[in-house]
């Protein structure tokens, strides 16, 4: 178990490691997202009724399409420096491979939403800093990341992989999605846990299906 | 003989037979529904190809699963015949039921739950048809097109909770004649429903068998290339 965590931390570590050094990833999402954001806010007139009734899907379809350009480099960058074949000769089983890199785009893309999310509070004018906010993104955050994994695996070797991972990631994750855009949409109308809760179980049974199911299977991605 | 008549599949037949009966059914026979009108007539195409493009869902996700499994290359022909065949079957539904749902409804499409769920395992099955398409072929692109198959199979209760979940939230609007008092067709309706859906399980068995069947055969051309492409070699 020790053994274990310690080697998804090295793994994780080592792509946070790149992260810090060329900031490729943090930096495309949250740009990303906040030119989906910034581009709403003048496709959509704003007054207070509004920004409540469409600001969460915004947000979060703007997460999730951002989240697409930053999970293509995860494995993109290891494809590049010849570095899965080292992955895949290290004496480790295949599923801590998948939750190590789970773990860094799990980071990446919640780093990236601590620059999204007080630029939608500013932008759509609404009171999101609570602590039901902090629990609706850690949760969504898990389940991209873990489908965001797992296909950005697949296709990392097809051609056209841009095409192919969006086409791929969003279809599954929009049961995730209608619970984080439902929480945020509860949230921003001021009601509190009561009215989310049905939503967040579905979270995270998403979250833990889809972990689970990925980490069990991803040996069948990695093989030969 | 055989090269004439090579078309003429028993099930074909029985298909065709089948499906001769259902259209008798469906046009001469059954009395047109008080409500709704001629337009109700759609409901016996449409649930039979919703039922069709259900199987495929099933097959793909059962032989997927089985050639993650058994590693066996007849499952994953299975599975993209089953999932060409059923995306084909998914488009026709989706298409009858806006069809139906524009003058008994009064919109095309509405957020109601089944729809939902229909739109977004249609859209995992044509990503899944895609990636095959863009991937180039061995035993990676089988192996990885059955983890859609699987995943979209895991997916598609969490989707169809979800998608129920958020029609309870946002009531879907109904304002058509299907607002109104419920149909009087009752025992009709049902065995001319039972019939089409039998006709169209026969033609959906018969285009799986057929689709499968050219599979194996451009898996043989491969093979057969691959041999003779060995044999030049040794000889040269």
């Amino acid at each position: 178990m020790k053994d274990s965590l310690a080697v998804i931390w090295a793994i994780g570590r080592k792509d946070l490691l790149l992260e810090i050094r060329n900031k490729d990833v943090v930096v495309a999402v949250a740009g990303f997202a906040l030119l989906v954001l910034s581009i709403f806010t003048f496709a959509v007139d704003l007054n207070q009724a509004n920004a409540k009734l469409v600001g969460p899907g915004v947000l979060w379809a703007g997460i999730a399409f951002a989240g697409v350009t930053g999970l293509n480099r995860a494995f993109a960058l290891e494809v590049e420096g010849n570095t899965l074949e080292a992955l895949m000769l290290a004496p480790i089983s295949r599923d801590l491979i998948y939750l190590g890199k789970a773990l860094g785009n799990f980071l990446f893309i919640w780093v990236a939403q601590l620059i999204v999310i007080p630029a939608f509070a500013v932008l759509f004018n609404l009171i999101v800093f609570r602590w039901e906010m902090l629990v609706i993104c850690l949760l969504a955050t898990l389940g991209l990341s873990a489908v965001g994994t797992l296909f950005a695996a697949m296709s990392v070797r097809v051609r056209a992989r841009e095409v192919m991972l969006p086409l791929l990631f969003l279809p599954v994750v929009t049961p995730l999605l209608m619970a984080a855009v439902e929480s945020t949409g509860h949230l921003v109308h001021g009601r509190s846990w009561g009215d989310m809760a049905q939503w967040l179980q579905l979270a995270v049974a998403f979250d833990v299906a889809f972990l689970v199911v990925s980490a069990f299977i991803f040996q069948h991605i990695l093989e030969d | 003989m055989n090269k004439v008549l090579g078309f003429l599949d028993p099930l074909l037949i029985v298909s065709a037979a089948l499906m001769g009966v259902a259209l008798y059914l469906i046009f001469m026979w059954v009395p047109t529904e008080t409500n709704q009108g001629a337009v109700q007539r759609i409901l016996y195409f449409h649930v039979p190809v919703a039922w069709g493009s259900m199987m495929g869902i099933f097959v793909v996700s059962g032989s997927s699963f089985l050639y993650l499994w058994k590693k066996d290359e007849k499952w994953d022909r299975l599975a993209v015949a089953s999932a060409e065949v059923g995306v084909v079957f998914g488009a026709m539904m989706l298409l009858s039921g806006m069809i139906w749902a524009r003058p008994v409804w009064a919109v095309w499409w509405t957020g109601e739950a089944k729809l939902t769920t229909a739109l977004i395992l249609f859209f995992i099955y044509v990503a899944y048809l895609m990636f095959r398409a863009y991937f180039p072929p061995g035993a990676q692109r089988q192996r990885l097109a059955a983890i859609i198959g699987v995943i979209g199979a895991i997916d598609s209760p969490i989707i169809y909770f979800a998608a129920n979940l958020w029609s309870q939230a946002h009531p879907p609007l109904v304002t058509g004649p299907a607002a109104d008092a419920d149909s009087a067709l009752g025992s009709d309706l049902g065995a001319v429903l039972l019939m089409s859906t039998l006709a169209f399980t026969f033609l959906f068995i018969y285009m799986l068998q057929t689709r499968y069947k050219i599979r194996k055969s451009e898996d043989d051309i491969v093979e057969l290339k691959r041999a003779s492409n060995a044999v030049e070699a040794s000889q040269a």
